[in-house]
């Protein structure tokens, strides 16, 4: 029986794990809560360790068909592990100054994770569906977790009433989907749309109901209202949680519902994708023009990104697949580094989330304004970069399809886009600093964090062939 | 022997420098040491020119020092360099303006000095990149990286609106090079490689050659500039520190031409035949209406890039002209000619524009003005730099004896082979050039001194005359012998020529 589970161990390991460190916090003063915080990143490298192993083999189901374990859940599950890991790492001293530091922002984290590696590896409907609620539920908490400041009880409301929402869509496509083929596992509905029955109005009727839900998730347009509010409400260490754990999961959950599920369907959801791609990236990209807020831009700015996502995955190749994948695991790198400087340079009782915040940082701090130099112009797709290489698989799975116009318009887009990352780049370089923002010490992880962060954007971007190999499907 | 990755070497040499030069502090903690080692990795590129020079078989246009390694099997990309005689001589130039650049700045920088010295380090490494890669996206990769250094560089020490001309100078590039990427990417799923040289051997439609040519056209006209898309240019180097001048006039304008001459001409003749009378006028407008543009600026360094594209204007005819020469004469090495003519005059430009930004810059960090009506009479006040800027004033013009000649004459010589009414017109820049350079000599270097000030600042010293120097000795000794130049383009251009006309749809002649 055991080796018949082995698959799911870091489901069951994580979830061991988070009742003893639930235990342990109760026992913990608060001087001492640095043990949850340890607790946390161990479980984090055990969870890389024992999921690792798995990583070349063939799919395997268990639990009759509930569950699945294939390259795909893997490869996300691993980039799971390093956001959260990243996150906790960049967060340490901002939860700890904020008072947020009391062990449940780690546990929800925890659990929301665990929620996003039974998102990917849903093999049935029934599986999926719990595993995006539980991914929900502990972000929808952690985002009003500040309770003293003004924007967070608005941003959890939105956040909380878009989510259920998109919920209840998912939910009400799963039924008739379920009624439909008589079955809750995704292969079998699979065969079952391929075979015949793709011409039922009802499945398209489903089928637009998942996508709807789905683009909620990811924040796609026209469904991407609550993420500048959201991005911008939340303490930062959330927004990275929402911006980059919630993104690999929302990968999944649209390659399974949508892409793999429905593949009978593609000529209809084909469309439907490639025109919430368009309106992503053009929305994304021209509003993130005039933000000032620097959580405010990346909002936007992640609209554009999800935009690439989903029309890579809208050409509905083989090959399209690996790059989406390419691209989210490129785009959480990029983000969790831009989301870590944030909480880097944010202090006690200044969140730093101004991109005027930003001013001077090359006197102040050379290295890190360098590092988020790298970051930017990664974001912006402009090589050597890894940001590069992931929208130039973009470009080229569109112009390997014959989408010229949209190859050309997806570059257009990133032209706009480079401009808004360029100008913090301008603000950090060419700005004098403020007074009131004069020098003041950083913690050494989030610096180390920051460093490794930005390097690493460099050295996959002059050597994008590993990552490339591993996302390959 | 040479190591085989020689050409890696001059890539990732100054990159690495401009990374230890980081190391020295980027706050001034230590900016002698800055100085110094950003000097000798600067010198280092430099040397490794030489044994380049010596072991380069001038008498092939094959590929030479080749590297080919796989970068992303999966689409077939390839770090692949190797160069030929244009590529030599555009990567040895670069080695030799970075270390121009280095030493320029040596005391005339005083604000971030390392990072100044990092940066143009790294422009330095990226653009020997661009000149020697073989492999499109990996030019493509140099092509747009060389961008962050600059727009660091002019952002960070330049003048009033740096930041805005910063910007520029990178959505204008940026903008035109995307649909470079679009063709390159395009021509990859017909031929399945991304090698440059498969690109030549495509069978293409009409169709699709027009929309690769525009393509080309957008990337490179921007980042020459052509007329009508040079208007970044000005906006650019009026406030670009003197580094970011000299580098952009002395290589990344010559990033375009060079294009235009490896990929566009190459992969594309068929249009560039068919509208070649388009690009003629192109040039030529470049040639006299923006000299008379550059005649009327109140700004130095405006009028210095005005008449940088003026000059760009006679490398873009001197390309473009080949087809017209060979219907006239049947004869590909009077092509030849002009195209040795364009390369020349890049060169030749590099030296001339160069110089002529660093004197501007002198003047400039002296009195702190750009406009030429606060000047006169500075040649009472500091002759050395006076009798310097005659001489780069005199190879600006063309006149027999300095650089700026050797390439005007061949590509006007060539012109009246091609066309009588195209010769005429190029060679208004005969009368035009000394228009511009002289006046404009006449009113900041010459006459009284009416404002006391002038007479207050020192002559230029020690480093400055050096940098000075040293661009005064080519600018001589290639004016009155430029046969090495030649002689080391001369199988490339050769073969630049044939293989474009073979390529040319039957019939055309």
């Amino acid at each position: 029986m055991t080796h018949a589970f082995f698959p799911a161990l870091p489901e069951i390991f994580l979830l061991v794990m988070v009742c003893v460190i639930m235990l342990v916090d109760l026992f913990l003063k608060p001087a001492q809560r640095g043990v949850t915080y340890v607790l946390s990143q161990l479980t984090v490298i055990v969870l890389a360790v024992i999921t690792w192993p798995f990583v070349h083999d063939k799919a395997v189901t268990l639990f009759h068909g509930q569950f699945v374990l294939d390259h795909f859940a893997v490869v996300l599950k691993l980039f799971m592990y390093l956001m959260v890991f990243a996150i906790f790492l960049y967060s340490r001293r901002y939860v700890m100054e904020r008072q947020i530091m009391r062990g449940e922002f780690h546990l929800l984290t925890l659990i929301a994770l665990l929620g996003g590696m039974v998102l990917v590896s849903a093999n049935s409907l029934l599986t999926l569906y719990l595993g995006l609620e539980l991914l929900s539920l502990p972000t929808y908490a952690m985002v009003a977790m500040q309770r003293d400041s003004n924007k967070g009880p608005e941003a959890a409301m939105k956040y909380f009433v878009m989510g259920a929402v998109a919920s209840a869509m998912m939910l009400y496509g799963m039924s008739f989907v379920f009624g439909l083929s008589g079955s809750l596992l995704l292969p079998e509905i699979s065969h079952f749309v391929m075979n015949g029955m793709s011409s039922s109005m009802l499945f398209i009727f489903a089928l637009m109901f998942f996508i709807v839900g789905v683009c909620f998730k990811l924040g796609a347009v026209p469904f991407h209202m609550w993420v500048p509010d959201v991005y911008e409400g939340s303490p930062t260490c959330v927004t990275a949680i929402l911006g980059t754990l919630s993104k690999i999961a929302a990968l999944g959950l649209i390659v399974r519902l949508v892409i793999q599920m429905m593949h009978g369907l593609m000529p209809h959801w084909h469309i439907a994708l490639m025109v919430i791609a368009v309106l992503s990236i053009l929305l994304g990209n021209v509003l993130a023009i005039v933000q000032t807020n620097i959580k405010r831009m990346f909002a936007y700015s992640t609209i554009s990104h999800m935009g690439f996502i989903v029309l890579v995955l809208a050409l509905g190749t083989k090959q399209s697949l690996t790059y989406a994948v390419f691209y989210t695991v490129v785009y959480v790198i990029m983000s969790v580094g831009g989301f870590g400087m944030v909480m880097l340079l944010a202090r006690q009782g200044h969140e730093s989330d101004k991109i005027s915040d930003f001013a001077g940082l090359n006197k102040r701090h050379a290295w890190i304004a360098f590092m988020m130099l790298l970051l930017m112009v990664s974001m912006a797709g402009i090589p050597p970069m890894v940001g590069f290489d992931a929208k130039l698989f973009v470009i080229q799975a569109l112009v390997a399809q014959h989408y010229y116009g949209l190859a050309i318009f997806a570059l257009i887009m990133s032209v706009i886009g480079a401009y808004y990352y360029l100008r913090v780049v301008k603000v950090m370089y060419f700005d004098a600093a403020e007074p009131a923002t004069l020098k003041h010490p950083l913690s050494l992880d989030g610096r180390i964090a920051v460093s490794a962060n930005g390097v690493l954007v460099l050295l996959l971007g002059l050597m994008p062939a590993g990552l490339l190999a591993l996302c390959a499907f | 022997m040479l190591p085989h990755w020689i050409l890696s070497l001059l890539i990732w040499l100054p990159i690495v420098g401009g990374l230890v030069v980081l190391a020295t502090g980027q706050n001034d903690e230590r900016p002698e040491a800055a100085r110094w080692v950003a000097l000798v990795f600067a010198l280092l590129t430099l040397v490794l020119c030489v044994p380049l020079l010596l072991m380069f078989n001038a008498d092939t246009w094959h590929f030479q020092f080749v590297e080919n390694y796989s970068w992303i099997p999966s689409l077939d990309i390839h770090y692949a360099l190797g160069i030929d005689g244009i590529s030599l001589l555009f990567i040895v130039l670069n080695c030799f303006t970075t270390l121009i650049v280095i030493l320029a700045a040596w005391r005339s920088v005083n604000t971030k000095i390392a990072q100044y010295m990092a940066i143009f380090l790294v422009a330095g490494g990226i653009m020997n990149g661009a000149f020697a890669s073989l492999d499109s996206i990996l030019f493509y990769v140099f092509f747009e990286a060389s961008l962050i250094p600059m727009y660091l560089g002019i952002g960070i020490w330049g003048g009033k609106k740096k930041a805005y001309a910063a910007m520029k100078m990178f959505l204008y590039t940026f903008l035109g090079s995307i649909f470079m990427l679009v063709a390159f990417i395009y021509m990859y799923t017909k031929g399945g490689s991304f090698d440059i040289a498969s690109f030549q051997n495509l069978h293409l439609t009409a169709t699709e050659q027009d929309w690769i040519f525009l393509a080309f056209l957008a990337a490179f006209a921007v980042k020459i500039p052509m007329w009508p898309f040079h208007t970044w240019l000005p906006d650019v180097h009026t406030e670009a520190p003197i580094g970011g001048s000299v580098v952009l006039a002395a290589l990344m304008l010559k990033l375009g031409a060079y294009g235009f001459v490896r990929f566009s001409l190459p992969i594309v003749p068929g249009v560039h035949h068919a509208f070649d009378w388009l690009l003629i006028i192109l040039s030529l407008i470049a040639i006299v209406y923006v000299a008379f543009a550059s005649i009327v600026q109140k700004d130095m360094k405006r009028l210095v890039a005005y008449s940088s594209i003026s000059h760009m204007g006679i490398v873009t005819l001197g390309i473009f002209m080949v087809f017209m020469i060979v219907g006239q004469t049947h004869d590909a090495a009077d092509a030849m000619i002009s195209v040795q003519g364009s390369v020349f005059q890049m060169i030749a430009h590099a030296f001339s524009s160069g110089a002529l930004f660093l004197g501007v810059g002198y003047l400039h960090k002296r009195y702190g003005s750009l406009w030429i009506k606060d000047y006169q009479g500075v040649a009472h006040a500091m002759p050395v730099l006076a009798a310097f800027f005659m001489l780069f004033a005199m190879a600006n013009v063309g006149l027999p004896g300095t650089t700026g000649f050797v390439g005007e004459f061949l590509v006007i010589i060539s012109a009246f082979k091609a066309n009588i009414w195209v010769a005429l017109i190029a060679s208004f820049t005969l009368v035009l050039a000394p228009a511009y350079t002289l006046w404009f000599y006449k009113r900041v270097l010459f006459g009284e001194v009416k404002n006391q000030a002038i007479m207050k600042q020192k002559d230029i010293t020690g480093m400055e005359i050096l940098v000075m120097v040293l661009l005064a000795i080519p600018v001589i000794i290639f004016g009155v012998y430029p046969e090495p130049i030649l002689h080391l383009a001369h199988a490339t251009t050769m073969h630049f020529v044939d293989h474009t006309m073979l390529r040319l749809p039957v019939g055309s002649y």
